[in-house]
C-alpha cells in the first residue's frame, strides 16, 4: 500500500519532468523542421553569404550576410563597453567596496538586470539616439553605435554578476600569499586575483555576448534597420534577431520567408547555443583548476 | 611611490567602472519616472484607449498582461517544479541526467525571439490555438521553464542531505521526505526563482508579438482563445504604429513607467526574499 502510492508518485513526475523536457527538446525540432526548407530552395552558402536581402522582391532575395554582419557588428560595440564596466564594477564590488556598500551595489546591479528589454529599446528610441544624432552630426540616430551603446549597458549586469561569483572563489590564501610576498593591492588584483578568476569572468563575458546577440527589442527600435552590410558604426543596420521580429508579422504561412526567418533563428539558436557550449566548459575547466570540481 | 601611483591610478578606474554603471541605471530611471508620471491618472489604469492611441487608458493592456503572467505560471511552475524535483530527488545520477542538465541551462540562453518562432509554429499554427492568449502563455511558460528548473534544483541542492537521511531514518517514505522535509526547507529558494521568473515574463515582447500580442482593440478578451494588448508590446506599438508620435510617446513613457514598476518590484521582492533566507536559514557546513 505505502510503496504503490510512493511509485504512483514517482511515476507523476517522471511523466512531468520528461513533459517539460519534450518542449525544449520540440524547440530544437520545431526550428530544424521549419527552417530547413530554405536551404533547398536558395541553397545553404548563398543563404549565409548572400549579400542582399529583399524578402519581398520580385524576384525575392535571401542572403543574410548584411544581418549576420549587423548582428556581430552590433555585439561587438556591446563588448566593448559591457566589458570594461561589467569586469571593472565586479572587481569594485568584490575588492574594493565595504561590506556595506557591498550590500547596496549587488542589489542595484540585479535590478539594473531585471529592466525588460523593451524599456531600454523605449529609452534608446527616445532619448539616447536623437540626442547622439544631434551631438554627432548624423543623418539619423539609430546605428549600429546607439544599438551597440545600449546592448552593452543592458549586458553589463550579467558580466558583472558571472565575474563576482568567480572572484568569490578566488581562495583569500592566494591574496594573503601575495600580500606576505610584498605585493600592494593593486598587483595583487592584477597579478594573482584576475588571473585566478580569468576563465569565470570569460564565462562571464561570453554569455554577456550571447545576451547581446540574442537581444530583439532594443536592436529593433534603436538600429534603424536598413539590411545592407554596413561600411562603419555610424550607419543604420538591421541585426538578425530585429530582422525576425520585424517581418515575421507581414510573412505568408509556409512561404519561402516565413521559413527564412526560421532558418535565421535556427541560426541564431546555433550560434547561442555554442556560446553557452563553451562558457561551460571553461567554468567546469576553471572548478577544477581552482580545486572546487566535486 | 610609483607602485602607490599606479594603485590609486586603478582604483580610481574602477571607481569610474560602477560609477558609470550605476549612472546609466540612474538616466532610465530618471527620464522614465519623472516623464511617465505626468501621465498616470486613474483614467490611464482604468480607460480603453481612445482617439486612435492619443488619449484614454491602457487598462486593456494591463489586464492582458496580468493573463498572460498569470497563464504562463499556471503553465510553468507545476512542471519546472516537478521537473526538478525529479531530477535532483528521484533520478538517479547519471550520464543521461547531466546531459538534460547541460540542455536545460542550454536553453536557457536561447533568444527569446527564438521562443517566439517555436510558439508560433506549434501553438499559433499546428495546434491552431491562433494569436491568443493561451499561445502567449505557453510560449512564455516554455521561455521560463528553464530558469524556474534550475532556480529549483539549486534551492534542493542547498538542503542538507542529512535532513534527508534524518528523515528517511525515522521511517518516513521519500515521498513523504520531499513534501514535509526537503520542500518546506527549499520553498524560499524556489519562490525567488518564480518571483523572478514572474518579472521577466511581464516584461518580454519578442515571444508575444506574432503568438498573442494585437496592436490595438477596444475589447477586454473573454477567452482564452482571444488576442490581447500587453504592456511591453504596446510600448513597441504606441513608438512604431499610428500617425500621431508625439501624443503616443506620452503614453509610452507612462506604459513603461507601469511596466518598470511592475517588473521592479519582483526582483526587489526576490531579492528581500533572499536576503531574508541568508540571514536566517543556517545549514552548517
Amino acid at each position: 500500500m505505502f510503496t504503490r502510492r510512493e511509485k504512483i508518485i514517482k511515476g507523476i513526475f517522471s511523466i512531468l519532468a520528461f513533459s517539460s523536457l519534450f518542449f525544449l527538446v520540440g524547440i530544437t525540432i520545431t526550428l530544424f523542421t521549419s527552417g530547413l526548407p530554405v536551404f533547398r530552395e536558395v541553397g545553404l552558402l548563398e543563404f549565409i553569404f548572400g549579400r542582399e536581402w529583399y524578402p519581398t522582391y520580385s524576384p525575392p532575395s535571401f542572403g543574410i550576410f548584411p544581418l549576420i554582419v549587423a548582428s556581430f557588428l552590433v555585439t561587438i560595440g556591446a563588448v566593448m563597453i559591457c566589458v570594461p564596466l561589467g569586469v571593472g564594477s565586479a572587481l569594485f564590488i568584490n575588492e574594493l567596496a565595504t561590506p556595506q556598500q557591498k550590500s547596496i551595489l549587488k542589489p542595484v546591479i540585479e535590478i539594473l538586470a531585471s529592466i525588460p528589454s523593451i524599456v531600454y529599446g523605449f529609452f534608446g528610441m527616445v532619448l539616447v539616439a536623437p540626442y547622439l544624432q544631434k551631438i554627432l552630426h548624423l543623418p539619423v540616430g539609430q546605428t549600429a553605435f546607439t544599438g551597440s551603446l545600449i546592448l552593452g549597458v543592458m549586458a553589463t549586469p550579467t558580466v558583472c554578476s558571472i565575474s563576482e561569483d568567480a572572484l568569490n572563489f578566488v581562495p583569500q590564501s592566494y591574496r594573503e600569499a601575495s600580500l606576505a610576498l610584498g605585493g600592494n593591492r593593486w598587483q595583487t588584483l592584477t597579478k594573482v586575483i584576475i588571473p585566478a578568476a580569468g576563465s569565470g569572468i570569460s564565462t562571464g563575458i561570453i554569455l554577456g555576448m550571447s545576451r547581446a546577440i540574442g537581444e530583439t527589442m532594443t536592436v529593433l527600435m534603436v538600429t534603424g534597420g536598413a539590411a545592407i552590410i554596413p561600411t562603419s558604426f555610424f550607419q543604420p543596420v538591421r541585426p538578425m534577431t530585429a530582422t525576425i521580429a520585424a517581418e515575421m508579422g507581414e510573412a505568408a504561412v509556409g512561404s519561402i520567408h516565413y521559413h527564412a526567418l526560421f532558418a535565421i533563428g535556427l541560426i541564431l539558436f546555433i550560434i547561442t547555443l555554442l556560446f553557452n557550449i563553451i562558457a561551460e566548459v571553461i567554468s567546469r575547466r576553471y572548478r577544477l583548476k581552482l580545486g572546487l570540481g566535486r | 611611490m610609483q607602485k602607490n601611483r599606479k594603485q590609486q591610478l586603478g582604483f580610481f578606474l574602477l571607481f569610474l567602472c560602477i560609477l558609470t554603471t550605476i549612472f546609466f541605471l540612474g538616466l532610465i530611471l530618471y527620464f522614465i519616472i519623472v516623464r511617465g508620471f505626468g501621465v498616470l491618472s486613474f483614467e490611464f489604469f482604468t480607460q480603453v484607449p481612445k482617439r486612435s492611441m492619443t488619449a484614454g487608458g491602457i487598462a486593456p493592456a494591463i489586464v492582458g498582461t496580468f493573463y498572460l503572467t498569470l497563464g504562463a505560471m499556471i503553465f510553468a511552475i507545476p512542471l519546472g517544479v516537478a521537473c526538478a524535483i525529479y531530477l535532483s530527488e528521484y533520478s538517479p545520477k547519471s550520464i543521461i541526467i547531466n546531459i538534460i542538465r547541460i540542455s536545460i541551462n542550454n536553453l536557457a540562453g536561447v533568444p527569446s525571439v527564438v521562443f517566439g518562432l517555436f510558439g508560433l509554429a506549434v501553438f499559433v499554427k499546428y495546434f491552431g490555438f491562433g494569436v491568443s492568449i493561451l499561445s502567449g502563455s505557453l510560449t512564455l511558460g516554455i521561455m521560463v521553464l528553464p530558469g524556474i528548473i534550475s532556480a529549483t534544483q539549486e534551492a534542493l541542492l542547498a538542503v542538507p542531505q542529512s535532513y534527508r537521511e534524518a528523515s528517511l531514518a525515522l521511517g518516513a517514505t521519500l515521498w513523504e521526505t520531499i513534501r514535509k522535509v526537503v520542500l518546506p526547507s527549499a520553498l524560499p529558494g524556489i519562490l525567488t526563482g518564480i518571483i523572478l521568473s514572474i518579472g521577466r515574463v511581464a516584461g518580454e515582447t519578442a515571444p508575444i508579438m506574432f503568438t498573442a500580442a494585437t496592436f490595438y482593440t477596444r475589447r477586454y478578451p473573454n477567452s482564452i482563445f482571444s488576442e490581447v494588448m500587453a504592456l511591453p508590446y504596446h510600448i513597441y506599438a504606441l513608438m512604431t504604429e499610428g500617425v500621431h508620435p508625439e501624443a503616443q510617446t506620452k503614453i509610452a513613457y507612462g506604459c513603461a513607467l507601469i511596466l518598470l514598476i511592475l517588473v521592479l518590484s519582483m526582483s526587489t521582492l526576490a531579492i528581500i526574499l533572499r536576503q531574508r533566507q541568508r540571514s536566517y536559514t543556517y545549514y552548517g557546513t
